[in-house]
Order: structure tokens, then C-alpha cells, then sequence
């Protein structure tokens, strides 16, 4: 077990959103815009770090019977804690997200990592493993959300992308647009994968 | 209390910002169950009734216990009514995620105690229940809506109503889907994606529906 690798692998091989498929509320509900992407990328890997860290800290005092409500608590602390910091410091971000902040207490991919990680390794390995899964949620945050406001508004960040003549596909910022671009963004990668094993074995 | 708004909510709760394919809550169990309509079925009824328990209980839970309002029941009992009545409103999060996670426990331990039958068909998707964001979603629309409390509890039903109309429909579509040819790389999960797509286009045209 290397840092490194354990660093990089919710990136591609256990990306959360891709291939693990956990908490995909958010991502499908807040990718309207790149800057709420990046919102709620954030917010998701602050207390990803966190509720890893803390657990892993604790873990050997948690008793196992009632370890998941204990988990939860500890999740929804960090959560009120982002919750407070948004809405003092970037109300307009905060107002877009909505509910959602609070939702990420029951985001599957949170409550997954501790369980999974968190509660059976050491506290370096804990921290590396919440920066590697936040950074890979963040990173999926940026690619569906960039896809949806540079066809469904035309910009991306804000910046004009296509010019003043280019007549935006609304229904991508709308909900379908959501659904269709992950559906077809899931199914490129499995094109992918097979490809690449394919010619692997052709080699 | 009159009709008209229990309808707007209804409706609105159903179809216009339907739960799954408007809100975007709940989607784990709406890919995850929606295979067999067996299973969808007794998924969607758990949904239902855990919602509208859950609306009852964190509507009176913020009400009477967090919001700043002279009918605190904490401000009367720990400041005798004196003074101003204290903010706990920040807490909403962790109060309400405890008190659905023991709710859910709850019901579980009362429906297997009455009803063994409804205790097997539902059971396996109670657990999976307090981790949906759906449940913890409605509570918080509730009061964000700052809806009365006959109003949180159709809001609560409705909404459940919703996600179980999507999820049926859902799972209905899916074990058709079986026996059609779909591009290899489509298979399982991209596939049901663009279907939730597309039955997310057809509830747009419920936008326009006006009372």
C-alpha cells in the first residue's frame, strides 16, 4: 500500500461517481453550473478529509454494534460546520446549492469511506484515502457540470465560450440534460475499458 | 386549512417538481431497486410511510424544540419563559438525521412485532431507507417552505407518492429492457440513466400545469 496510488486512485480506478456509483443526488443536482460544481466538490471533499481523519482517530474506542450512528454524527458535525462557513462567507453559493449542503450527511460516498477505510486503517492512510476520493468527486463535479453549462448556457465559468451567435440547449441545464449526461458519460467509459482490454489481449 | 393549497402541494409533490426526476433525491434505491417491480413496489410503499412519519416528526422536533418561537418547549421548561427565546435552528441537521435514523429503527422493531407478513416484505428496505437522502430532503423542505404542519405531512405523503410512481414506472420499463438489444457498453446502469432522462423530459410538460 503506497501513498501515492492510494492518493490517485479515486481518480480514474475507484472514481466515486463512475465507477463506485455513490452520491449521485448531488452530483446530478448541483452540476448546473461549473461554479456550483466546484462548490459542492469542495464542500464534499472538506468533510470527506475530515469525518476520515476524526473516525480514524477513534476507531478503536468506537464500539462496533452502534458504529454507523456514530459515524453519522460525526458526519453531520462537519456538514453543520461547512453549512455555517457557506452561508457566512459565500451567501450566493450557498443559496444555489440549497438543501444539498445538508444532504451530504447522508451521501453515500462519506458514510462508505468511513466504513469501508476509515475505521480499519491508520490516520495518514485515512487522510490520503478522503484527499483522493474528494479530489476524484471534485474532478467528476468540474467534467459533468462544464459539459452542461458549456452546451446548456453556453459559458463555462462564466466566460463566453462559442460567442454572442450561439443559441444555448437549454435542456442541458434543465433536470434531463443531468440524467443524459452522465448516462452517456458512463457509457463512453465502458466503451473505453472494453476497447483498451480488447487490445491489450490483441498485443 | 383550506383544499386548495393541499392540492397545489399534491400535485406539485407528485408530478411538477416530482421527487426522483425534478429534485434529484433519492436516486441510490431509483437505480439500485428498480429492476424487479416486486421489489420497487414494497421499496416505494417503505418510502411512503417513512416520509410521512418522518415529516410528522421533524416538523414538530424544529418547532418545538429548535426554532426560536415562544412555544419552545426548552425556553419554557429550562428559562421559565424568561427572556428571549433561544436560536437552535443549526442544529436542524444532526437533530433531524438522529431522530430519522431512530425512527426507522423504530417502525422496523413495531412492524416486525405486528406484522411478521409486512415485516418480510418490507424489512430488507427499511435499513437502506435512513440513508436516503429523500427522506432527510422532504424534512428539510418542510421547513424551508415554512409549511404548516398539515401541510408538511401531505408534502410527506406526496412526495413519496411521487418517488414511488417514479420508481414503479422505472422498474416496469427495466424488466422490458431485458429483452431488447442494447449496445454492449449500454448496458446496466448508462442505459437506465438515459431512460430516467426521458421520463424526466416527459414530467417537464407537468411545468406547465396551472391551478
Amino acid at each position: 500500500m503506497s501513498p501515492g496510488k492510494e492518493l490517485i486512485k479515486g481518480f480514474y480506478t475507484e472514481n466515486p461517481v463512475f465507477r463506485l456509483m455513490l452520491g449521485l443526488c448531488p452530483v446530478l443536482a448541483t452540476s448546473t453550473s461549473v461554479n456550483n460544481g466546484i462548490g459542492m466538490g469542495a464542500a464534499t471533499l472538506f468533510v470527506l478529509v475530515c469525518s476520515n481523519v476524526v473516525i480514524s482517530l477513534i476507531r478503536k474506542a468506537i464500539p462496533a454494534k452502534i458504529r454507523i450512528p456514530i459515524f453519522i454524527m460525526i458526519i453531520a458535525t462537519f456538514v453543520t460546520i461547512v453549512d455555517l462557513v457557506m452561508a457566512g462567507f459565500f451567501p450566493e453559493l450557498h443559496e444555489s446549492l440549497g438543501i444539498f449542503i445538508s444532504l451530504i450527511v447522508v451521501n453515500c460516498i462519506i458514510l462508505g469511506r468511513a466504513e469501508a477505510y476509515a475505521s480499519k486503517n491508520n490516520v495518514f492512510y485515512a487522510f490520503i484515502d478522503g484527499l483522493g476520493m474528494g479530489l476524484g468527486f471534485t474532478l467528476s463535479m468540474i467534467l459533468i457540470s462544464s459539459i452542461r453549462e458549456i452546451l446548456g448556457n453556453g459559458t463555462w465559468l462564466g466566460l463566453e465560450v462559442f460567442g454572442s451567435g450561439y443559441n444555448p440547449v437549454l435542456l442541458m441545464i434543465l433536470s434531463p440534460g443531468a440524467f443524459f449526461t452522465i448516462g452517456l458519460l458512463m457509457s463512453f467509459l465502458s466503451w473505453f475499458e472494453g476497447r483498451r482490454s480488447s487490445c491489450v489481449t490483441n498485443f | 386549512m383550506d383544499m386548495h393549497s393541499l392540492l397545489v402541494i399534491s400535485v406539485g409533490a407528485i408530478f411538477i417538481s416530482n421527487f426522483v426526476l425534478h429534485r434529484f433525491l433519492g436516486l441510490c434505491p431509483y437505480i439500485g431497486v428498480s429492476k424487479q417491480l416486486d421489489s420497487a413496489v414494497g421499496m416505494g410503499m417503505a418510502v411512503i410511510f417513512v416520509m410521512t412519519m418522518a415529516s410528522v416528526a421533524t416538523w414538530l422536533i424544529y418547532h418545538y424544540f429548535l426554532s426560536p418561537s415562544p412555544l419552545n418547549i426548552l425556553f419554557r421548561l429550562l428559562m421559565r419563559g424568561q427572556g428571549e427565546p433561544p436560536d437552535l435552528t443549526y442544529l436542524r441537521t444532526i437533530a433531524f438525521i438522529l431522530v430519522i435514523a431512530t425512527l426507522v429503527q423504530f417502525v422496523e422493531m413495531v412492524i416486525q412485532k405486528l406484522s411478521p407478513g409486512l415485516y418480510r416484505s418490507l424489512g430488507i428496505y427499511l435499513p437502506l431507507i435512513t440513508t436516503n437522502c429523500a427522506v432527510l430532503g422532504v424534512s428539510l423542505l418542510n421547513i424551508n417552505e415554512q409549511y404548516s404542519f398539515i401541510e408538511s405531512v401531505v408534502n410527506g405523503f406526496t412526495s413519496g407518492l411521487g418517488f414511488t410512481l417514479a420508481l414503479v414506472l422505472m422498474a416496469g420499463l427495466r424488466e422490458k429492457l431485458e429483452l431488447a438489444q442494447v449496445p454492449r457498453s449500454m448496458h446496466g446502469a448508462p442505459i437506465a440513466f438515459i431512460i430516467a432522462g426521458c421520463m424526466s423530459l416527459a414530467f417537464l410538460g407537468f411545468s406547465g400545469l396551472k391551478f
